[in-house]
């Protein structure tokens, strides 16, 4: 997946200060995981196909952010995900740095190369990991074209959605 | 002598096929989404709308697209994969890469128009293996196996009028392709009947006080230290316990590069070099893809004075599995 704004060439090598991972680890986790169910949950249907995910059903998945001390627990339902609560094992934890998932969403970085370098960490059922990361892999985005930014495209494409919106999913 | 060759990456998904056109790729090899090619990984490959779509973008831009059915059919599945070819061919790839002698057989018979090549998977390391599949299946292109020198390389070249492909970048197994049963003998499932080496669904990983541990079907295949690179979790690369030492007891994890042997490849008739990866994300396709046009571009404008930009190596350096990388076996000297 693409970021909606433009990242330098190469992301630099960075880790959070590590104070930043104790506190985080000390703050609720509801937050971040909210967010990003949420921008999950957005994509799905659009950007994220639903027919391929169908193995993830009833699963459960753990996010790790090491140098954030972030740990986002949620799940996949016919619905879509959701944040989980409970403490139950994950079916697939995926450990790494901010900078890398950040990399690793901008496609700057591929996934094999930062597992060789040990600076992501798939545990639990493996396959479900492929399955997310070729999913995801898959997904064909839009490119990012600054000439869609000006204020007539925009408002045109505003028109264009109005139009077309009633019943629209 | 050849006076090009093109440059064959590896797309395992509609945005790693785009990227390699985009960055350069005069071909792309794909598969479809099934045991049919030695990919055959959860999730990866192309399903028919992305597969239109990603011919029609190469197709637009002047760039070939191949498709893999290098697997081998049992007698229980055969019309999987004469399907395969049938759709392969009404999509109208430029070439189907081929691996089965009785695969061959049916697409020369019901696609006399279709170009086949014969893959990496059908292990013909010599010239009468080539010439033979010529004769009988008039396939058109060969990619050899990993094992030859570069001597051999020629005298394979020399004596067939069969184009030539090589390996010019990624990673190394045992290279006995087609052939190897170590995955088979672990899991159940080979690259060459089932489609993957090593597939998702037996292999765990797992941090442990001694370091992460990687695990096939249970067993165990090699515990990394802390820092320490990973490998993919093949038998071929595992660390085993042999007479009291722990230690690669088949091979270590390394990765094939011949950036350098570039101009020896162009003087003796190459005709293509092949990237693997089908199963890297479209951000190793755009890396790898950019390093090769880059190279290749050079050593055809001037052979004679080609040098490895440092950049390159970095480039390449960063994204290969294993501690190293190689020559493999093109590099033997005394042959």
């Amino acid at each position: 997946m693409s970021l909606p704004f433009k990242l330098p060439q190469q992301l630099p090598d960075f880790t959070l200060p590590a104070p930043l991972a104790k506190l985080g680890d000390r703050l609720p986790q509801l937050p971040p995981t909210l967010a990003l169910v949420t921008g999950l949950n957005l994509g799905l249907g659009r950007l994220i196909p639903r027919e391929p995910l169908e193995p993830l059903i009833g699963k459960r998945f753990l996010i790790r952010v090491t140098d954030a001390g972030m740990s986002m627990r949620f799940a996949y339902g016919a619905r879509g995900f959701r944040p989980v609560f409970d403490s139950a094992p994950p079916d697939l934890t995926i450990s790494a740095r901010a900078r890398d998932f950040i990399a690793l969403l901008a496609r700057e970085e591929d996934p094999d190369t930062l597992f060789f370098n040990r600076r992501l960490l798939m545990q639990g059922d493996t396959d479900l990991g492929l399955l997310v990361k070729n999913t995801l892999d898959g997904v064909d985005l839009p490119r990012f074209d600054p000439s869609r930014l000006t204020l007539s495209e925009l408002l045109h494409r505003l028109r264009a959605r109005l139009a077309t919106s009633p019943g629209a999913v | 002598m050849a006076s090009s060759f093109e440059l064959v990456c590896p797309a395992g998904g509609l945005p790693a096929l785009k990227t390699a056109v985009d960055h350069g790729a005069d071909c792309v090899y794909t598969g479809f989404r099934d045991e049919t090619n030695a990919r055959n990984f959860t999730g990866l490959n192309f399903d028919d709308k992305s597969l239109k779509e990603g011919i029609a973008y190469a197709h637009q831009r002047g760039v070939k697209v191949l498709i893999a059915l290098n697997t081998f059919p049992q007698s229980g599945n055969w019309p999987q994969w004469t399907a395969a070819v049938d759709k392969a061919a009404a999509f109208g790839v430029d070439a189907i890469i081929l691996a089965d002698a009785g695969l061959m057989e049916y697409a020369h018979r019901t696609h006399p128009q279709l170009r086949l090549h014969l893959s990496v998977q059908g292990s013909a390391t010599n010239y009468e293996a080539i010439n033979f599949y010529r004769e009988r299946f008039n396939i058109q292109r060969a990619v050899l196996p990993r094992v030859l020198s570069m001597a051999q390389v020629e005298h394979v070249v020399k004596n067939t009028p069969v184009e030539i492909e090589v390996f010019g970048f990624g990673g190394l197994c045992v290279m006995v392709e087609g052939r190897c049963a170590l995955s088979g003998y672990a899991t159940g499932m080979s690259p060459n009947s089932y489609g993957a080496c090593s597939p998702g669904k037996v292999v765990r990983y797992e941090e442990t006080p001694t370091g992460m541990e990687t695990r096939l079907n249970g067993i165990l295949v090699d515990r990394f230290a802390k820092d320490e690179r990973a490998g993919y979790p093949t038998l071929c690369k595992g660390r085993f316990e042999v007479d009291d030492a722990t230690y690669y007891a088949i091979e270590e994890p390394a990765s094939l590069n011949t950036l350098e042997l570039l101009p020896d490849l162009l003087r003796i008739g190459i005709r293509a070099i092949k990237i693997e990866g089908r199963q890297r994300s479209p951000a190793y396709v755009g890396q790898v893809t950019k390093v090769w046009r880059a190279a290749m571009d050079a050593v055809k404008r001037d052979p004679d004075h080609f040098t490895i930009h440092p950049v390159w190596m970095t480039e390449l350096n960063k994204i290969s599995e294993g501690q190293s990388a190689t020559l493999g076996a093109y590099n033997r000297p005394w042959k």
